[in-house]
């Protein structure tokens, strides 16, 4: 039967499990630093140009940490077979997805919400905007909602976590297009229905593989 | 019963084979030469094709697999890593030929335009889906992987391609809703050009899921072989 109370214990377990260890979030942030940094060198930052390429180091600096977050969170699972743990309790595995992906979003955010300031303060672009955050969250959701699935996939197979961004990426091209189109036009001031095209996209995005992702889980769990 | 089926297979090979020379006579013998880009412009007839092959095995890969997650028939497993095959096979095709299109045409080798980006990014998916079918050990999970993970590609498609055209596009646009805008001699040309590629796509495709049921079968021999009480004591007999 379908219990959201069952989602929810599977989010708690995992938030409880990370701050034992705050491993992945750790790891999460200081990777996404790196990527700004590593970015900044790489593109020639100058004050002319910065507004033009600020939002793509954003948003590869999200998707790269995420994937660190999604691997994180299965292979976690794997070490101990806790996935059988997990297989075994009387919840529907649909249920458990929604749990993992939730749980996704929930480091993702964390993670995010760090490196926002970071952000702001290297690029000097202003982040205290709630249209910011909109795109933010919906642009994490699809991330989420396809690399849970994928993770799930990824470290089952022999080569762990090497396959997920393989899949990953060109999966999410139409979200992180969005997003970053969505995050230019916000950040240069505009108002949020300017964007309203990519985030009708990204919205659609998440709707789409959220549904595909919740129904396929099952098939991919599965022993 | 496979005698029937090797009878149709030939029949199918043959169709395709004239079908292959005939759109090959009109494409070299027949169909004028484009007004503005001369002889190169004949590229088009087997670039249109291949990319329209391609979109029609991913589409299969999708249905078999979609198929198969209802059924857990394994010979829909066979088609629909076949069919992937092939759509990554004529994908590949239909970007090299686009390039060496392009390079005298628009004097570039690529353009991030929304048809040849969507299909690198759906070739490139591709890909990475048949690595991970390599990766994984038991036959039963390779095929959910792979039937979940080609539903999911193609259900991307639209998505790639709406988010890219929200740029500007310099590829031309051949199917309007106003109709064809193809001279009646080319479009004859293309027509046949795409029948032929079809039906060889269906031939190999043919071809290849026999090949997997096969490899299904003798695998299924091997681990019943090894498991009887006398297999360490030698080979067959």
């Amino acid at each position: 039967m379908t219990d959201w109370r069952d989602a929810l214990n599977v989010v708690v377990k995992d938030v409880a499990t990370e701050m034992r260890t705050k491993e992945a979030l750790g790891a999460m942030l200081v990777f996404a630093l790196l990527v700004i940094i590593v970015f900044n060198f790489a593109l020639e930052l100058r004050s002319d140009n910065v507004r033009e390429i600020a939002p793509g180091i954003l948003w590869v600096a999200f998707a790269f940490a995420g994937m660190l977050g999604f691997n994180r969170s299965f292979a976690l699972e794997r070490e101990n077979a806790c996935i059988e743990g997990l297989m075994l309790a009387a919840a529907d595995r649909s249920m458990i997805y929604v749990g993992k992906m939730l749980g996704n979003v929930v480091f993702m955010s964390l993670a995010e919400m760090c490196v926002l300031p970071i952000f702001a303060a290297l690029f000097d672009v202003p982040v205290l905007n709630p249209a910011l955050w909109l795109v933010i969250l919906l642009g994490t959701l699809g991330l989420c909602a396809v690399g849970t699935l994928f993770a799930v996939m990824a470290v089952s197979t022999r080569a762990r976590e090497v396959i997920l961004p393989l899949l990953l990426f060109p999966i999410t091209v139409p979200l992180i297009i969005a997003a970053v189109k969505a995050t230019g036009q916000v950040l240069d001031g505009q108002r949020l229905s300017e964007a309203f095209v990519w985030l009708r996209l990204m919205l659609g995005f998440d709707i789409i593989f959220t549904l595909l992702a919740f129904l396929g889980f099952e098939y991919v769990i599965e022993e | 019963m496979s005698q029937r089926r090797d009878c149709r297979l030939f029949v199918l090979i043959g169709l395709s084979a004239l079908s292959m020379a005939a759109s090959l006579w009109l494409v070299f013998g027949y169909v004028p030469n484009e007004q503005i880009m001369g002889p190169v412009q004949r590229i088009f007839y087997f670039h249109v094709p291949s990319a329209w092959v391609a979109f029609l095995a991913f589409l299969v890969a999708a249905a078999a697999g979609l198929y198969y997650l209802l059924r857990f028939d394994w010979r829909l497993d066979a088609v629909q890593v076949a069919s992937a095959e092939l759509g990554v096979v004529f994908s590949t095709i239909a970007l090299v030929t686009g390039s060496l299109w392009a390079r005298p045409i628009w004097n570039t080798w690529w353009t991030w335009d929304p048809r040849l980006t969507t299909t690198l990014v759906m070739w490139l998916y591709y890909v990475a889906a048949s690595m991970l079918r390599g990766l994984v050990e038991t036959p039963e999970r390779q095929a959910r992987f792979s039937a979940v993970l080609y539903i999911i590609g193609f259900v991307n498609v639209p998505l790639v391609f709406l988010a890219i055209r929200l740029w500007t596009t310099i590829h031309p646009v051949l199917f309007t809703s106003s109709g064809f805008a193809l001279e009646p001699s080319m479009l004859l040309t293309l027509g046949m050009s795409v029948l032929a590629l079809t039906l060889l796509y269906a031939c190999v495709l043919a071809i290849r899921v026999r090949v997997g049921v096969l490899e299904t079968e003798i695998s299924t021999l091997q681990r019943h072989w090894s498991t009887l009480p006398h297999a360490d004591e030698g080979g067959l007999e």
